[in-house]
């Protein structure tokens, strides 16, 4: 079974610091990772090849050096890495790049599942999975937490509800988003290492995967940023000092009185 | 032709686009910014610039519609059998208020089978219309169906604004709708107002784990899409006496889907759960040990709240991933939240610093956790966790 996995870079989790005195962002170590969430998607992407043969592919949009980045899931089972880098995708918002990245996923072509992970860590918006199953014209699930059965044509998975899970059946080739409870990804091998150094990253621009220039980027972009700010945060700290017992009380006393507490 | 450039002659090096941009791609070049190859067009430097030095040209977008042609603001009323969900209502409270800046309507667009207790109630909690697709098919939510239906009432009705909870379900079929008629959509909005100068829906988000607050518009597209997480927004009072219209509208429900749910398993049985809690008692690595987490759960069932955890308990197994309060987890928003053994990683803060109230007991006086508190105890939550169970035991009865 072919199996295809969206990564996208993010800015690494602590880069993201505001300095308090000049309300602005502090950027050290400018260095980025494969978003989180995405790591699971491309294990479960590997998993799913080792069991069923066929090939497991990356794909991602981003900066040209985005590519010395897709190595990394080289090394840990990927056979091929797909990035979509034009300065036309540039300013894209998840409708845009729902958009690009069907045009790279047709343009690689005989697929049976796509993965992605359930949110990137920089947005935020888990946005993009279902909005690319969309333009690819399959169905999808969200937050799978397992696949239960998979084969030609046919997957039965679990997806996590906030109070349990549902089991989904669809056909083949469709979408998913998986949670981090899905599975541990490996480390990578020292074969994988290897493989990773000397892999080509096969490079497309907007011309190789047939898209619409008009679709993609800032042209393609529905929503657009008007205004940025740095959150107030006011918080008054009281510490509550005493013995445990003296430490509860007052703490007790204090959540009483805002009647928080009191509803049953 | 949409870009970005630097206005040399205006740019006077005071490098606050620099301090301004989250992908570091403005770099200083002598006294001058220079934006770099990374640059992702996200406009967030242009307002940064107090020199108006930046000029950022979006150019024409593509499938825009005639904006003239929508009217009316639509929420979408998750219910589970047949009961509205508290995000529903908290929708019809955002909606409520953005409708009568508008001087429109509300719209509330529920799913289901068997709704008629559900219609009456979005009524009384401030819909003027509530339109009910009932079938007997569309009891279980179906990302397939429901996206399906959806969008045919969107294509007839063409509202101006559209919001959805952003919950498991609406996280899923708000994209999907988006992406089938193209238009924006800004996910997990904490403030939404209309522009008084144009009347378009200034969408309010936060970025880069709640660090950054971005205002975002969809000026050319209708409807205007937006998500909004639980307990974010405010729903109103009641009133049963308030007059609204139920309508049927005209739909083609599909017979058949490809998408099937074949079973809704139920794994929290606690009364609420961490999105919608009011209360919500997290257990850390302080606790010691895996079994300790009875405390946790004793404290919540005592308050009537929900159990939430950091990471590094899920991680060493001590509790399901459902539980887990953080960037990598659930985003919360209760009333209070007590943090117990939990250091406060800036991941988990992320996932909790919108709570009204938070209590931290930590042994350590220098953790994190105490720079969001309200109220802080140092000391050993499994000292502390007994004698405030016994308290609230006590005073609640």
């Amino acid at each position: 079974m072919n199996v295809i996995v969206c990564v996208k870079q993010v800015p690494g989790t602590n880069e993201v610091k505001m300095n308090k005195e000049t309300n602005t962002i502090i950027r050290e170590g400018a260095e980025a990772i494969i978003n989180p969430f995405d790591t699971y998607a491309v294990e479960e992407g590997v998993r799913i090849k080792e069991q069923t043969g066929g090939k497991a592919t990356v794909i991602s949009m981003g900066i040209p050096s985005v590519a010395e980045l897709l190595r990394q899931t080289i090394a840990v089972g990927i056979d091929e890495a797909v990035l979509l880098s034009d300065r036309a995708f540039a300013g894209s918002d998840s409708l845009a790049t729902s958009y690009a990245l069907s045009k790279g996923i047709n343009k690689i072509g005989d697929f049976d599942l796509v993965i992605c992970g359930k949110q990137a860590m920089d947005g935020d918006t888990a946005q993009v999975g279902p909005g690319l199953a969309e333009k690819l014209g399959i169905p999808h699930t969200t937050y799978v937490r397992k696949i239960e059965e998979i084969r030609k044509g046919y997957i039965r998975c679990q997806r996590m509800t906030e109070d349990g899970y549902e089991v989904i059946e669809m056909p083949l080739p469709a979408v998913i988003t998986v949670v981090k409870e899905i599975n541990e990804p490996r480390l990578p091998s020292l074969k994988g290492m290897m493989k990773a150094k000397k892999a080509e990253i096969r490079i497309m621009t907007a011309d190789d995967i047939g898209a619409d220039k008009d679709l993609c980027g800032l042209k393609g972009s529905p929503t657009q940023v008007v205004e940025t700010f740095v959150p107030v945060h006011d918080v008054n700290s009281e510490m509550i000092e005493g013995t445990p017992g003296e430490q509860v009380k007052r703490l007790a006393e204090k959540l009483l009185s805002m009647k928080f507490m009191t509803v049953k | 032709m949409s870009g970005i450039r630097i206005i040399e002659e205006s740019c006077i090096g005071c490098r606050l686009c620099v301090k301004a941009c989250p992908f570091g791609a403005i770099r200083m070049d002598g006294r001058k910014a220079v934006i770099l190859d990374n640059c992702t067009l996200c406009g967030i430097c242009v307002p940064a610039c107090k020199f108006n030095a930046i000029d950022y040209e979006k150019g024409p977008v593509s499938n825009a519609v005639d904006i003239t042609k929508y009217s009316g603001v639509w929420i979408f009323a998750e219910q589970k059998n047949g009961v509205p969900e508290p995000i529903s209502y908290e929708l019809l409270g955002a909606g409520r208020k953005l409708a009568d800046d508008r001087k429109t309507r509300l719209t509330a667009v529920v799913i289901g089978d068997k709704l008629s207790d559900a219609c009456e109630k979005l009524i009384a909690y401030g819909a003027d219309e509530v339109m009910a697709v009932e079938d007997g098919s569309l009891a279980v939510y179906n990302d397939e169906s429901y996206s399906d239906i959806f969008v045919q009432m969107i294509r007839k009705g063409r509202p101006e604004i559209l919001l959805m909870g952003a919950t498991t379900y609406g996280r899923s079929l708000a994209p999907r709708i988006a992406s089938r008629i193209n238009t924006g959509l800004t996910a997990d909005c904490t403030r939404l107002e209309i522009d008084p100068a144009d009347g378009k829906l200034l969408q309010t988000r936060p970025a880069f784990g709640g660090n950054l607050m971005a205002t975002i518009i969809c000026p050319n597209h209708r409807p205007q899409m937006a998500t909004v997480r639980h307990k974010v927004m405010k729903p109103l009072e009641p009133d049963y006496s308030r007059k609204g219209l139920v309508t049927r509208p005209e739909v083609s429900i599909p017979r058949e889907t490809s998408v099937k749910v074949r079973e809704v398993v139920k794994t929290i049985f606690e009364m609420v759960s961490l999105a919608e809690a009011d209360v919500i008692v997290s257990g850390g690595r302080g606790l010691g040990a895996p079994e300790n987490f009875k405390l946790i759960n004793e404290l919540a069932e005592v308050l009537g709240g929900a159990v939430g955890a950091s990471r590094a308990t899920v991680d060493a197994g001590w509790i399901e991933y459902n539980h887990q309060v953080g960037q990598t987890g659930q985003t919360v928003g209760p009333h209070v939240y007590f943090a117990c053994g939990i250091s406060g990683a800036v991941q988990h803060l992320a996932g909790m610093s919108s709570s009204d109230i938070i209590v931290a007991i930590n042994k350590n006086p220098d953790a994190p956790i105490f720079k969001v508190a309200t109220f802080g105890i140092v000391g050993d939550a499994m000292e502390i966790l007994p004698l405030l169970i016994k308290e609230f035991k006590a005073a609640l009865g």
